[in-house]
């Protein structure tokens, strides 16, 4: 059976994440979901921006892309559109992907798009210092709010689903079977599939808000947290500052290229119909 | 009765960051850690073989394998 070693640069190891950032943990999920589906390391293609979670491509042995700021999904959707039988995984953070990319996530949702993204969401900007992104929670301590963040954060995973994404889960680090068995049902999904994590900050979010060393600082988050089918039951007040997890959308629809494939198909057969250049 | 499984944890301390995840969060308390030290395996006796410690490792640190079925 493949291990997920097979998958990655292990002499790029130790990597560059501080002590206790919760990436290496869902960069070990990654390459283990692949394990796990024993799939060929040329079949799968990763295209990370920039940020804390964009250098995962640094440690794996795969093709991957390392692209500009917030613009990891539009170069992915090129490569998913260009050889439609790769797997192209995604890998952004909070900022990247939610915050500067979020006009990018909402439509690579609606045109569903095959591929898999990946949202590392530690509520701030790590590599600059600590910032607020667009998910910071309100009456968070961060480098650039010091007395508690005015706005409220957003929700990618009801962002995602309300842009009509067929697969939407989230997860934490605390549960890291979880999050491969996420990446794989994502991975195995035709059509656009977002799995966030719900990551951990020890350095930056953690230490101002006072979750305490990386080790409480998983375990506060795993209290946090409420399985989608218990939530169900909950009204909207318990729910408040909780953490659904599971999966929260599965609804296949046809993906972008098998609805493009159709009109060209169509075309090429339909004699003539197909205007001279 | 089958013979209880025994489990060999190994630290790599050329990747480990001294984070304390492995040691706080282990279900059996198998793991100990100062601060500023790397942890160590303590009670590997009590190990059930979970690799919660390898999977939670952020730095590919830990490694957990069976050495008698």
């Amino acid at each position: 059976m493949a291990n997920y070693k097979d998958y990655m640069l292990f002499e790029k190891l130790p990597h560059t994440w501080c002590a206790g950032c919760g990436h290496g943990i869902i960069l070990q999920a990654i390459a283990d979901a692949f394990a796990m589906q024993g799939l060929d390391k040329h079949d799968i293609a990763l295209v990370s921006g920039i940020g804390c979670f964009g250098r995962v491509d640094d440690y794996l042995d795969i093709n991957c892309m390392h692209v500009t700021h917030g613009r990891a999904l539009p170069a992915a959707t090129g490569i998913a559109l260009a050889n439609p039988e790769l797997h192209v995984l995604v890998t952004m953070g909070d900022g990247d992907g939610a915050t500067i990319g979020g006009n990018h996530l909402i439509h690579c949702a609606r045109r569903n798009i095959n591929l898999t993204a990946v949202i590392a969401n530690n509520y701030n900007y790590g590599q600059t210092g600590g910032q607020y992104s667009g998910t910071t929670p309100a009456g968070s301590i961060t480098a650039t709010s010091p007395y508690g963040h005015v706005e409220p954060g957003f929700d990618i995973c009801k962002l995602a689903e309300a842009a009509g994404a067929p697969f939407v889960a989230r997860t934490t680090p605390y549960n890291p079977m979880q999050i491969r068995n996420l990446i794989k049902r994502g991975m195995q999904t035709r059509g656009f599939a977002l799995i966030e994590v719900m990551d951990t900050c020890p350095t930056h979010y953690g230490r101002l808000n006072k979750f305490g060393d990386a080790g409480p600082m998983l375990e506060k988050l795993n209290n946090m947290t409420v399985p989608v089918e218990k939530a169900s039951s909950m009204s909207g007040e318990e729910l408040e500052g909780r953490i659904v997890t599971g999966v929260l959308t599965d609804r296949p629809r046809e993906d972008y290229y098998t609805r493009y494939k159709r009109i060209i198909d169509r075309l090429s057969t339909e004699k003539g119909s197909v205007p001279s250049a | 009765m089958a013979m209880a499984k025994k489990f060999n944890i190994s630290i790599n301390t050329k990747n480990c960051k001294q984070c304390g995840i492995c040691s706080y969060l282990c279900p059996k308390e198998v793991l100990e850690q100062k601060v500023g030290g790397y942890p160590e395996a303590v009670r590997p006796e009590a190990c059930i073989g979970c690799r919660l410690c390898e999977m939670r490792c952020p730095d590919f640190a830990i490694g957990v394998e069976v050495v008698q079925e």
